[in-house]
């Protein structure tokens, strides 16, 4: 892989993409993924799945928080002192969470005022807060890097599974940044056109987005049978 | 009867134990082997006493109880229709038009049976072949109760959809038959309630009323709106007004939903649950042969009376003053007395669990219908929230055993 600018970041030692690293990236995905593992970050995954677009927002914002964030506190880790070091992430977060808004308000007012108050609460993320205390803390800044990018990706994209799911069952549409939401199903399908079918207005309501998450943490424990705990 | 078991015990069976050919199905045709015939099992520890009886009796004659209510449901689906384009008039006969009424009927219900044991069944199949166990016949009373609180006109998919949802989120997801938290049959009408709500609430409970509409053929002063739909139109209006005493007047002696009418179950409803003499006379059966609870039906019964009486005494607005029998022969609330929250796995367990289950259960019923308008049938919610609670309500129930107990064996030590 691309070792020599690798080296560059981390001399001697260990590439950055050693097989030790690359789980850093890989794991969060599947094995230790926040949300249907630890299950944290659970609230914003219920709040902005209704639409693909609000959730690939939502996705690219903690994705720049978590680097911020998590290679911030990696290069101060030798410096904060222990016992204020809660507060010194949330300062650190909260700045961060503040410049998203801040463009997101500039550039893609709509959609800012649809993720409402979500974005200023990804403060709260347990994720966020989580990686920082977990490993930002111990680590160097490139490791946290990578750390930062696998767990946002982890998030992103059971929330994108989430949104995609109830998009296009709950509105019959599909949605992205920039394009805006269309509507792919012909008219003349609805009843109210004299067609068959019917958008499922549950899919829009909170709770099938709960269901949703749960089918995917079947589907994945199916699969992955290390996942299952025992009682 | 003796000859067709031995055939298949000597000629079939073979093919689908271990080495036959068939043995992939050796599920399904374990299935309906102990469906047809006793099976021969012996318990391999423990207690050696089996009753006769086992899960598929007892589902069976679930079933058997429901059969009046299906019956007077088919009959009654043809009869509104035929009301509602005027070939008959609600001073003819039961008898007039019999058989066309039950063809009708027939043609309505049969595809909703079909569509929603296929679903289930299919799905019940599949999941017990990929875990490898016996498939259990929990999905047989299920697949029977969505069609009878289905409306008329539901599009088949939507009971597909319906019945699929309830059967993987609300039982196999949590173990099976016998696992599940929630009514089966309650969860499917409850997706369709909130997933599609245009096709499940307003003027949809008659057969094609809303092509007669459109058609303008309805007779006059028909419409399609059930007992509790017309009743919702109340609630925020003036006790006296004019909206209050013309829905009123339908329910006053000789009106459309009098208290006989509503008694006897024809007017508009889901497919089964007007009647509250055919669930009545299902109560009988499941009592009779001790497989419903008498203490839940009872209970739900004055649960509901005692939220009757107690809003006739407020009377707030003219949906309170409807008398309390008047309100419980009403709606789906006997029908979910006695065949929804009697279901043995998601109702409390203890014996004086189930008087508070039954009694909070017709209490919120009543409670929910006449407070929010937006869920005519609160009889749904309720049975699925008291679900929720049954946990809870038994484990007070056995904390206070458990207390009562120990009071009892300090005292007698004390005295010792």
């Amino acid at each position: 892989m691309s070792t020599d600018t690798a080296t560059a970041v981390a001399p001697k030692k260990e590439s950055l993409f050693s097989k030790k690293n690359r789980r850093l990236l890989t794991d969060p995905l599947d094995d230790s993924n926040p949300i249907t593992v630890q299950v944290l970050g659970i609230c914003s995954a219920l709040a902005i799945t209704v639409q693909v677009q609000q959730a690939v927002i939502m996705s690219l914002a903690v994705l720049f928080v978590m680097i911020g964030g998590n290679v911030i506190i990696s290069l101060m880790r030798n410096i904060i002192p222990d016992r204020i070091r809660i507060i010194v992430q949330l300062v650190v977060i909260a700045s961060l969470v503040i410049i998203v808004d801040e463009v997101l308000k500039a550039y893609s007012p709509d959609i800012s005022e649809k993720l409402s108050v979500f974005v200023g609460l990804i403060i709260t993320n347990c994720i966020i807060m989580g990686r920082l205390e977990a490993f930002a803390l111990g680590n160097k800044p490139g490791p946290s890097m990578l750390d930062a990018i696998g767990n946002a990706m982890g998030y992103a994209w059971i929330l994108l599974a989430v949104a995609l799911v109830r998009e296009v069952f709950g509105s019959g549409a599909i949605s992205f940044p920039g394009m805006g939401q269309v509507k792919f199903l012909p008219e003349s399908w609805f009843m109210a056109n004299g067609g068959f079918y019917e958008n499922n207005n549950l899919m829009i309501l909170p709770p099938m987005a709960l269901v949703t998450v749960g089918v995917i943490i079947w589907i994945q424990r199916a699969r992955n049978r290390s996942l299952i705990e025992e009682n | 009867m003796k000859a067709l078991q031995k055939l298949i015990e000597e000629r079939v069976k073979p093919n689908f134990e271990e080495g036959g050919k068939l043995n992939r199905f050796w599920v399904v045709f374990d299935a309906l082997e102990t469906f047809l015939f006793t099976p021969g099992h012996t318990t391999a520890k423990g207690v050696h006493v089996r009753d006769g009886i086992d899960l598929k009796r007892t589902m069976f004659l679930v079933i058997v109880a429901m059969v009046p209510a299906l019956l007077f449901g088919t009959w009654n689906i043809g009869h509104q229709y035929y009301l509602s384009i005027g070939e008959i008039t609600t001073s003819d006969a039961w008898s007039v038009m019999f058989l066309d009424k039950v063809i009708v009927g027939a043609i309505k219900v049969v595809p909703l049976i079909v569509v929603s044991y296929a679903t289930g069944l299919g799905i019940e199949f599949v999941i017990a072949g990929m875990n490898g166990h016996a498939i259990n016949e929990g999905f047989l009373v299920s697949g029977m109760l969505i069609p009878l609180i289905m409306p008329v006109d539901v599009p088949l998919w939507m009971v597909a959809v319906a019945t699929a949802f309830a059967v993987l989120i609300a039982k196999e997801v949590f173990g099976g038959t016998g696992m599940n938290i929630l009514n089966v049959a309650l969860t499917a009408r409850a997706f369709l309630f909130f997933a599609y709500p245009k096709q499940m609430s307003g003027e949809i409970w008659i057969h094609d009323v809303m092509a007669s509409k459109t058609g303008g053929v309805l007779a006059d002063g028909y419409t399609g709106a059930t007992a509790l739909g017309h009743l919702a139109n109340t609630v925020g209006q003036p006790v006296q007004g004019e909206v209050s005493n013309g829905v009123m007047a339908m329910f006053a002696d000789g009106g459309m939903f009098s208290l006989m009418n509503c008694f006897i179950g024809n007017i508009p409803g889901s497919v089964a649950e007007t009647s509250a003499l055919a669930a009545l006379i299902g109560a009988a059966i499941l009592i009779w042969t001790g497989i419903g609870s008498w203490r839940i039906i009872s209970s739900f019964i004055v649960g509901g009376l005692v939220m009757g009486v107690i809003f006739n005494a407020l009377a707030l607005n003219a949906y309170m003053t409807i008398g309390p029998v008047h309100q419980i022969v009403m709606g789906g609330f006997m029908f979910g007395a006695v065949f929804m929250a009697t279901d043995p796995v998601s109702a409390a367990q203890t014996n004086t669990g189930k008087w508070v289950y039954g009694f909070l259960g017709g209490l919120f019923s009543i409670m929910i219908r006449v407070f929010n308008p937006a869920y005519p049938e609160g009889v749904m919610m309720a049975i699925l929230f008291m679900n929720v609670m049954a946990p809870t309500i038994d484990h007070y129930v056995i904390e206070s055993n458990i207390r009562r107990r120990e009071k009892r064996l300090s005292a007698s030590a004390a005295v010792a």
